[in-house]
This record gives C-alpha cells, sequence and structure tokens, in this order.
C-alpha cells in the first residue's frame, strides 16, 4: 500500500532478467520492447494527459490569477495567492480545523479497528456477521453514510436523542448545529465511515503474524498484553504505519461526508480545507487562490508521507 | 485457575464484539426504520426502533419529488463505462508492472502513490478547465473521462496484485510450446487472470457509483446528474415529513454497492492487501 512496500516487493518476487536470458537472444528482446510499450500506451496516455498533466496545471495555477468566467487572459502573479493566504484567518480556522479533524478520526479509528481485528482474529462465534458488518461502511456512498448520521443526529425523530430521553439524561439537543457539539458529532461520523479499510489492513497484517511464536510466548508465560507487544505488534507494525498515514490523507482531504452532515457550518466550525477549496473555487470561481489551497494542502500530506517513510525506515532497521 | 480467566477473558471478549456489533449496524437499521415509516410517526417525538405502521409511501413520494430513475441510469452509464474502460485500459500495463522492473515501473508506482495522496481540489480544477474547453462539462462522458482517470490507480494496484498470483512458469511454458506474446496473454494469462479482474471492474464500479465530489462539481443540470448529487437534493427543506422519503431513497440508492461489496468482498480485501502484506 505504499511505494516502499511495493518497490520491495517487485525487487523481490520480479525475476530479474531471468526469461530474457534463458530464451532470447537480441531479437526477441527488441520484440519484447515494443511489446511493452503497446501493452503501456493505453494506460499511460490517459495518465499523463488527464492525471500527470492536471497535477502539474493545478500547481501552476496557484501562481497566477486565474478565475472562472473571466474574459482577460490568466496573469502570473508570482507568490501573490500565497501571501493572501497567510493574512486570510478563515483559511488558517479552516486548515486548524481540518487537521483536529484528520488528527481525531485517524487516531480513534485505529484504535477502535486494531481492538475489532483482534477480537475478528479470535475464534468467536458471530464472528462471521461482525465481519459483515465491518464491511457496511466501506460499500455505502459517502453521501448515504451522511444522509443517514443525519436521521442518527436528528433532534426530534433522531434516535440518538431518543435514547439520550429514554435514559433520562435530558432533552438532548441539536448535535449537528451546535457550535460545541458539530465538530465532535461528524467526527464520530468519520470514524465509522473509515473504520472498515483500517480493520480488514490490519486483521491481514495479524494473520500474517508467526503463530508458532505466539504459542512458544504463551508456553514461556508471557501475558496477552506482553504477547501484544513483543510478538504481535512487531509484525503488525509496518501494516499499521501504512494503513495510518494512508487514511490520515484519506481523512485531511476529505469531503462529502461533512458536505452532506454539515456542509461547514454552524459558524464554519466544520469547514474542512477541501469544503473552503471547494466553495472559493467553484462557488466565488476563485481557482488560482483555491489551487493555492491545495497546494498548502499537499505539503501538509507530504510532511506525513516523509515521516511515515521515516518512521518505516526505522523499522527496517530494527528488524 | 487458568481455564477461568481465559473463561472471563472469553466473556470480556464477547462483551466487546456485541460493543462494536452494536456501534456498526445500528446507524443503518435507524435508516432502515426510518425509510418504512408513516409521516406521523416521523413527526412524533417518541420514534420507535421498529415501525409502528410500515409503510411503503415515502418511496413513492422519494420517486415523485426527485428524478430517481433518471438520476440512477445516470450513475449506471457512467460506473459501467469508467469500470469497463478503467479495467481493459489497466490490465496490459499492470501486467507490464508486475512482471518487468523497469524504470517506467518504479514511475507508475510512484504516480499511483501520489495520486492517491493528492487532494482533489488541485485535481478538479485543471481538469474542470481542460473539460470545459472540450465542451465535456455537464455531461456524462466528462464525468466517466474523471472517473475512468481516478479509477486507475487502485486498479492498477489491485491487478497487479493478481498478476503476481500467477506463476511466471506457465507464461514461459506456453511460449516454449511456440506461442507467440500476445497468444500467449490472450489464452494463458488473461483466463487466470479472470476473476481478479471481475473483482476489479466491481470495485470500480461500485466507487463509481458511490462518488460524489467530480459529479457534483462536473454536473450542473438535475436531468444529468448522479445519484449521490441528486440525494443531497432532499436535504434543503428537511422537515419531519421529508426524512421518509430521504432515508427511503438513501437506502435505494446503497442496495447495488451493498450486493455487489457483498459479493466480491473477499476478493477485494485479498487483492487490495496483496501488495502491502509481505509475502
Amino acid at each position: 500500500m505504499t511505494l516502499a512496500n511495493a518497490t520491495v516487493q517487485s525487487g523481490r518476487l520480479g525475476p530479474p532478467g531471468s526469461p530474457e536470458s534463458r530464451h532470447g537472444g537480441t531479437a526477441p528482446r527488441i520484440n519484447r520492447h515494443s511489446g511493452t510499450w503497446f501493452l503501456v500506451l493505453p494506460a499511460l496516455i490517459p495518465i499523463l494527459i488527464l492525471s500527470v498533466g492536471p497535477l502539474l496545471y493545478g500547481i501552476a495555477l496557484a501562481f497566477t490569477d486565474a478565475q472562472s468566467g473571466r474574459t482577460r487572459s490568466t496573469q502570473w502573479v508570482g507568490g501573490l495567492n500565497f501571501q493572501d493566504l497567510l493574512h486570510d484567518a478563515l483559511f488558517w480556522d479552516s486548515f486548524r480545523i481540518g487537521l483536529v479533524w484528520a488528527v481525531g478520526v485517524t487516531v480513534p479509528q485505529f484504535v477502535l479497528a486494531l481492538g475489532l481485528a483482534l477480537l475478528l482474529n479470535q475464534n468467536l462465534r458471530m464472528r462471521w456477521l461482525a465481519r459483515a458488518l465491518a464491511i457496511i461502511p466501506w460499500a455505502m456512498p459517502e453521501v448515504v453514510v451522511g444522509i443517514m448520521w443525519r436521521l442518527v443526529y436528528n433532534p426530534d425523530a433522531g434516535v440518538l436523542n431518543e435514547t439520550i430521553r429514554d435514559l433520562g439524561l435530558g432533552d438532548g439537543r441539536d448535535w449537528l448545529t451546535g457550535l460545541a457539539t458539530a465538530l465532535p458529532a461528524v467526527i464520530v461520523v468519520g470514524v465509522w465511515a473509515g473504520m472498515p479499510q483500517t480493520t480488514v489492513a490490519l486483521l491481514a497484517g495479524l494473520q500474517n503474524t508467526p503463530h508458532e511464536l505466539h504459542e512458544a510466548a504463551a508456553l514461556d508465560g508471557a501475558g496477552a498484553w506482553r504477547r501484544f507487544r513483543t510478538v504481535t505488534w512487531p509484525a503488525l507494525r509496518p501494516v499499521a504505519l501504512s494503513i495510518t498515514a494512508l487514511s490520515f490523507i484519506w481523512n485531511f482531504n476529505s469531503f462529502a461526508l461533512v458536505y452532506v452532515l454539515t456542509n461547514g457550518g454552524p459558524g464554519g466550525r466544520t469547514r474542512l480545507p477541501m469544503l473552503f477549496a471547494y466553495e472559493e473555487a467553484f462557488r466565488y470561481g476563485q481557482f488560482g487562490y483555491a489551487a493555492a489551497m491545495g497546494c498548502v494542502m499537499v505539503a501538509v500530506i507530504s510532511v506525513v508521507l516523509a515521516v511515515h517513510l521515516a518512521g518505516r525506515l526505522r523499522g527496517g532497521e530494527d528488524q | 485457575m487458568s481455564l477461568r480467566t481465559s473463561r472471563s477473558a472469553r466473556a470480556g471478549q464477547y462483551v466487546a464484539l456485541l460493543g462494536y456489533l452494536v456501534f456498526l449496524a445500528f446507524p443503518f437499521l435507524w435508516l432502515i426504520s426510518t425509510a418504512f415509516k408513516p409521516a406521523r410517526e416521523l413527526g412524533s417525538l417518541h420514534p420507535t426502533w421498529i415501525p409502528e405502521h410500515p409503510t411503503l409511501d415515502n418511496f413513492r413520494q422519494a420517486f415523485d419529488e426527485q428524478p430517481l430513475l433518471q438520476a440512477a441510469a445516470n450513475s449506471l452509464v457512467a460506473a459501467v463505462s469508467a469500470a469497463l474502460i478503467a479495467v481493459v485500459v489497466a490490465t496490459p500495463m499492470a501486467y507490464v508492472m508486475a512482471r518487468r522492473r523497469t524504470g517506467l515501473t518504479a514511475a507508475a508506482t510512484g504516480w499511483v502513490v501520489v495520486s492517491q495522496a493528492f487532494p482533489f481540489v488541485l485535481l478538479i480544477i485543471p481538469l474542470f478547465l481542460i473539460l470545459k474547453n472540450l465542451h465535456l462539462i455537464n455531461t456524462l462522458w466528462g464525468l466517466i473521462t474523471v472517473y475512468v482517470v481516478w479509477a486507475l490507480p487502485f486498479a492498477l494496484w489491485m491487478l497487479v496484485g493478481y498478476v503476481r498470483a500467477v506463476p511466471p512458469e506457465l507464461e514461459e511454458a506456453a511460449s516454449v510450446d511456440g506461442a507467440g506474446r500476445l497468444r500467449t496473454l490472450v489464452s494463458v494469462t488473461v483466463p487466470l487472470l479472470a476473476p481478479g479482474i471481475v473483482a476489479t471492474a466491481l470495485f470500480a464500479f461500485i466507487t463509481a457509483w458511490n462518488e460524489f465530489f467530480f459529479a457534483l462539481v462536473l454536473l450542473k443540470t438535475p436531468e444529468k446528474q448522479t445519484l449521490p448529487v441528486v440525494l443531497t437534493h432532499f436535504l434543503g427543506a428537511e422537515g419531519a415529513a421529508e426524512l421518509g422519503p430521504l432515508a427511503a431513497a438513501a437506502f435505494l440508492a446503497t442496495l447495488p454497492s451493498l450486493v455487489l461489496f457483498a459479493i466480491i468482498q473477499r476478493r477485494i480485501t485479498g487483492g487490495m492487501l496483496a501488495g502491502a502484506v509481505k509475502s
């Protein structure tokens, strides 16, 4: 799931040049290469034109005054958009909210998913049911997840307030429009929605841990916690790091869930950077400025990826 | 003694599992419950889990209020086209990435990772401008184009894993028997890959069916919009009477994804992790 992983794998599994040396002289080798291009081009062309090109174009736009529906041609403005961003208090609010959201979702998500994965790795009855249910949020459209939780949070007809009333804990509240409750409420939804991917990844990692080591440690009288720390965690660490970095990035870039739940309200308390940039670009038509916001988000994500890769390398040295 | 502790630990595990089950299931059950409740029950201050007078009125009303059939047809066209094109285009490239170790493979792997990390907003602004020049804004073809490019990274990722699972010796045997390179691919490799290709296509279908952001940006008129976008139109005026149709439409929109996901669940999780877990 990461660059490091994939290259390690291709290095190990790819038979380096062995077929060529066995079967081929020069002529088949040339054939091979022309064949390769023939196989690669159908994907490579759209990737270059519609992904790599636009990504570079998007970064370039951040240094222009591009706007929608304007007749005057677009000008280079250098770092002006970034200077404006620096003084844009609303953007930094949104940025801070984005970080709180991303950390607030990723960390509980990881802890909960780890617990669920450990349970699903046990020989429990009802495991199949839990596995099936754990996948549901993954299959659902994000818009539906948002709608569903709006129904749960609904102040009158919602099940949450009804449960609170039943338990005699008061009248409940309007979770998604309260200034104090909106962000925590959407974070809970984020945790719920992202749990499957994390759980599945961790479960696969667990099933990869050496079973004999577990038994040996148990025979030596190691308790559950020590077995987890000395046997399970070292084997799980690479997967755990990868999935945590990935879900942080996914969450930081998240849009649809919060768009449906609160649309950034109340008073901007849940306005994630993606929502902010979307409004800037497609409501106010400030393409250049929105692209600059995107670039700042890329910077944050790059830092996360760098820390992640550094962590992986360090982990590799330990072993 | 040890038996006793393990028994109490077991009980604790079941309690924890039950907690997870409740947390994961209750929002979905509430959605279903709301979808079948008559307006009077939805307006009451003490909603129940099981509708006292279950009704299909909400479904009827949902179809009356929004062009759901049209939206479902749009979603279907976009998701099927995107999934088919993505798989047809990605399979040969995934084969090369899995079998050859070239600079191209490394670059493509790097692109897969970068494209996962890039904020969509930085991608959609230039794509919006490009598609506008091609007059593809507010068309399904514009959306399909974006979906193909968006599906390619994970399609490549999954397919590379499936190709690696096919032993190269089989292909070598075929080529020793005199089969040409293309023939080997078509008659040996592709049939072995078929289940993986199907799983990848279905996964691409599900993600395109569920997608919201690109559709929101690119499709302007209601008759062109896909299901997730049309669903958000229910959100405007949300009185008690509107909750039922909202829940009904949301429930229907989820069914195709859920059914397909259930079918391919094992292959998906296997395929996605093929690259992530050390072998």
